[in-house]
């Protein structure tokens, strides 16, 4: 198959390209949006069989990169050679008759698609042609699925999953397709390490198999557990590519940030005040089961646990999003009723929801609306919103967060994924609540970032709030929290004070083996 | 000698069409409604005659006042069939009670009361029935209609009071009263969606209802009240109709929401709810009415003008799409 762009250079088609020839060579790649210039002048090398972690602060380009590379935006100026050769990637589908395969950062799926359907979509297996062959279908799947070490049956609909497993039905997708390149954004943003350890299994698998793999993430760890090779974006720009053996964890966060960061973990213990929100055998069938637990002014708590554990059910329910079917809320000592997220927000209680696209933003509107928007009507005195008012709150938030936004009026969607996450956050400060919870409350968002997020917990916890932190990441549970709760299959299994809190203790809690080392 | 689209693209690089795009995007449809009226301008010179364009107006005013009410329901990602019908009912009673010569206040207000009654049924049904908004919307179609036949008898209701006549075919001054009665809607519909927390709220259901849910937005209390507001405005559209026909027909607004929906549409909101304004439900109503009356005096057979109007709004929503 001629490709023109090859064929009208006849010089370079009669030359085989040099053996040595990287996979992938990306030069002088610029990329606008209204408004932005998402990237100026950036190159990207990839070798064959190499893992090439591609790092940056939110915003810093790494997913407009991609997003050129998979054919779903086209570059404005630059060169993309692939095998040494001139390529132009005008859809997605031609991304992957390429060879180029691309886990994105915000999953794009079918939610009422069945898992099968969207693993294969738009390769279905096929009997005499056109009929989908239901039964190969569903037999691939479950064996893709089952080689991640997964139990999903690919008849479920896709939207009952939760964002881990979709995480993960998506990665099955990325794999079960003969690429050359596999380009994974933040994969494992939604994973737990269990789950994260597998994914790397099959990154070494494919690396062996002389696949290369682009690698995006925000945990730095992860660029030393993996990868071969990392180049680090700054601002749109690129700053340096470097082998990862010669490089150090500090090193590559004073790339990243143009400084040096001093402590991950601001945390500062506040003396705890009185119970502000305790809980008392909070029940829903099948989900969980006799929850009870205590949160003080100024503390901190943290719940930690697997996926499917409960542990952002619980969170849903107190905020009257899901209805309970037993238990008892008080508020400073009052028992109160929640029906809905409006009395929640009423009594103030915030919650910082896990998904920010289906569940935290409203995409198609601006920052400023969805920052204001739970308390909108505080901003409405009479008849109309006060927009001065809204607008000093919005810039206000935009410089706290340090968020890369061109204008409050910048849609939801057109932010970089982090940038996104800390809009979510952003809505919540306003509320002024007495008690937060916040489900994984730093996913995706970068080094920098991540320290002022947890500053500001710092913060609001000096303030007397309450905070409730639902996290996978250990390092944040440990690091954060003034005492941690763990949920199993639906209950709660242990607690642990700070000082007695370690890794192992908490992972054994979690996965309802014996605590042996408490 | 072939080019190679790289070289052609590394050329012409800068010289990017992305400025007329953005233009185009943002004020398609007004220059499309712009590029229609100096058309009919020059192929029939009676078309931009003062008395003409007010006769549009007066004309326009009805579906453009149903389509302000759609707009609405549209914004939260929900329909409203049942327009047509429920001007027809409430533009019945109105008649039925002014007829038996009630004070003209009382007999609007019936109507409207009746409208917006309606239009918060359609409301409750759908949010706490949930019940899809085109299936509750259709039904509802349906039994005002009939309602309306039953209350009517089959039979127009006629001898109304000039003072009611006045509100469709009487002048404010240089301005007809529908005119009047449409800005103040479109006014007090822009000021709504844009300055109000209503208005936010509207276009955060549309936009992703279970996240406006998790923040605190009563969904299932703004959702029926945005039915409530196209019914009021349906009754509304019904005084004006009714005043211009003399009479309440039984049959009045049938198809017209079709037309209101074809308004909105073309006016750039989506149907998948979030994203639209209301002005420009109001040019897209205009497109609509300039359209026929510009057929109209063209002398284009009425079979034919259904055909040309469908395929301008077809070519008009197909562009939208293409600049999007
Ligand atoms: N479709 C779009 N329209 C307008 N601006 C966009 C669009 N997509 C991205 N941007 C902007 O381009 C810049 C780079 O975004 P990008 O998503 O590539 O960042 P990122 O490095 O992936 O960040 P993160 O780590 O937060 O995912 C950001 O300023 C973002 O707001
Ligand atoms: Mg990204």
């Amino acid at each position: 198959m001629g490709h023109p762009a090859i064929e009208s250079l006849g010089v370079m088609t009669t030359q085989t390209p040099p053996a040595d020839a990287p996979l992938l060579q990306m030069q002088g790649i610029d990329k606008s949006f209204p408004g932005v210039q998402a990237l100026h002048d950036v190159a990207l090398q990839v070798r064959v069989g190499e893992v090439h972690a591609l790092v940056g602060e939110n915003g810093a380009g790494k997913s407009t990169l991609m997003r050129i590379l998979g054919g779903v935006h086209q570059r404005d100026r630059g060169e993309i050679l692939w095998h040494g050769r001139p390529l132009e990637i005008r859809s997605p589908l031609e991304a992957r008759a390429h060879g180029i395969s691309i886990i994105h950062q915000e999953l794009n799926q079918v939610p009422g698609l069945s898992v099968a359907e969207n693993i294969f979509l738009g390769r279905e297996p096929r009997r005499a042609l056109v009929w989908v062959d239901w039964t190969q279908m569903r037999l691939r799947a479950t064996r893709l699925l089952a080689d991640l070490g997964l139990s999903i049956d690919p008849r479920r609909r896709l939207g009952t999953l939760s964002v881990a497993e979709q995480q993960l039905v998506e990665i099955a997708k990325a794999l079960s397709s003969e690429a050359e390149l596999v380009i994974m954004d933040e994969p494992t943003a939604a994973l737990t390490i269990e789950e994260t350890q597998r994914l790397f299994g099959f990154i070494r698998d494919l690396r062996t198999r002389g696949v290369a793999i682009i690698y995006i993430t925000h945990r730095l760890e992860e660029v030393f557990s993996i990868a071969d090779r990392v180049t680090v974006l700054r601002d749109g720009q690129y700053v340096s590519t470097t082998a990862v053996a010669d490089m150090t964890l500090d090193e590559l966060i004073r790339l990243m940030v143009g400084r040096r960061l001093t402590e991950k973990f601001p945390k500062e213990t506040v003396a705890p005040g009185e119970a502000v929100l305790e809980v008392r055998g909070l029940t829903r069938a099948g989900v969980f089961e006799d929850v009870s637990f205590v949160v003080h002014h100024g503390e901190i708590l943290g719940i930690a646990g697997l996926i499917g554990s409960g542990k952002t059910e619980v969170a849903h329910a107190v905020f009257g999003a899901d209805p309970i079917d037993r238990g008892e809320i008080y508020l400073d000592g009052r028992r109160v009723a929640i029906p809905s997220p409006s009395a929640a927000i009423a009594l103030g209680i915030g919650l910082v929801t896990e998904d920010r696209k289906r569940l935290g933003l409203i995409l198609q509107m601006s920052v400023r609306a969805n920052i204001t928007l739970p308390v909108i009507r505080t901003l409405a005195p009479a008849v109309f919103i006060r927009r001065r008012r809204e607008q000093a709150l919005v810039a206000q938030a935009i410089r706290d967060l340090h968020m890369a936004v061109t204008s409050p009026e910048q849609l939801a969607r057109n932010l970089s994924g982090g940038t996104q996450q800390k809009a979510v956050v952003a809505k919540w400060l306003q509320t002024h609540a007495r008690v937060l919870l916040l489900a994984e409350p730093t996913r995706g968002i970068d080094v920098g970032a991540k320290v002022e997020m947890y500053r500001l917990m710092v913060d609001l916890a000096r303030r007397g709030v309450g905070i409730v932190m639902i996290s996978s990441e250990m390092p944040e549970i440990l690091g954060m929290s003034d005492r941690i709760l763990v949920m199993h299959d639906g209950r709660i299994t242990a607690e642990f004070p700070r000082e007695r809190a370690t890794q192992e203790a908490i992972l054994a809690s979690a996965s309802g083996r014996p605590p042996s080392a408490v | 000698m072939r080019f190679d689209r790289a070289v052609v693209h590394a050329a012409l690089g800068h010289l990017s069409l992305t400025p007329i795009r953005n233009v185009l995007r943002r004020f398609g449809i007004a220059i499309a409604f712009v590029l229609l009226m100096a058309i009919l301008a020059v192929l029939s010179p009676p078309f931009a005659t003062a008395s003409n364009l007010f006769n549009i107006a007066r004309q326009v005013s009805i579906n453009a006042i149903l389509a302000a009410g759609m707009t609405f329901v549209i914004l939260t990602a929900g329909i409203d069939l049942s327009v047509g019908s429920v001007l027809a009912y409430s533009g019945a009673i109105m008649a039925g009670v002014l007829v038996s010569s009630l004070p003209l206040l009382v007999g609007i207000g019936a109507g409207l009361a009746l409208g917006a009654l309606l239009g918060l049924l359609n409301g409750v049904i759908i949010t706490r029935g949930k019940v899809q908004p085109f299936i509750a919307t259709l039904a509802m179609l349906t039994m005002a209609r009939g309602a309306t036949l039953v209350y009517t008898d089959g039979r127009p209701i006629t001898g109304l009071p000039d003072a009611f006549v006045w509100l469709g075919e009487g002048d404010l001054g240089w301005i007809p009263v529908p005119v009047v009665i449409m800005g103040v809607v479109f006014l007090a519909g822009h000021l709504i969606l844009t300055q109000t927390v209503l208005g936010r709220y509207v276009y955060a259901i549309g936009g992703n209802e279970e996240a406006a849910r998790l923040s605190g937005v009563n969904v299932t209390v703004y959702k029926t009240l945005v039915y409530g507001i196209s019914g009021l405005l349906a009754a509304v559209s019904a005084i004006i109709l009714t005043a211009r026909l003399n009479s309440a027909q039984p049959t009045a607004g049938s198809g017209y929401e079709l037309d209101a929906i074809a308004a909105v549409v073309l006016g750039g909101t989506t149907l998948a709810g979030g994203e639209g304004s209301i002005g420009g439900t109001l040019l897209g109503a205009f497109i609509i009415g300039v359209i026929n009356n510009g057929l109209n005096l063209l002398n284009v057979s009425a079979f034919y003008q259904q055909v040309v109007k469908g395929a301008v709004i077809l070519l008009a929503v197909l562009l939208d799409r293409r600049l999007r």
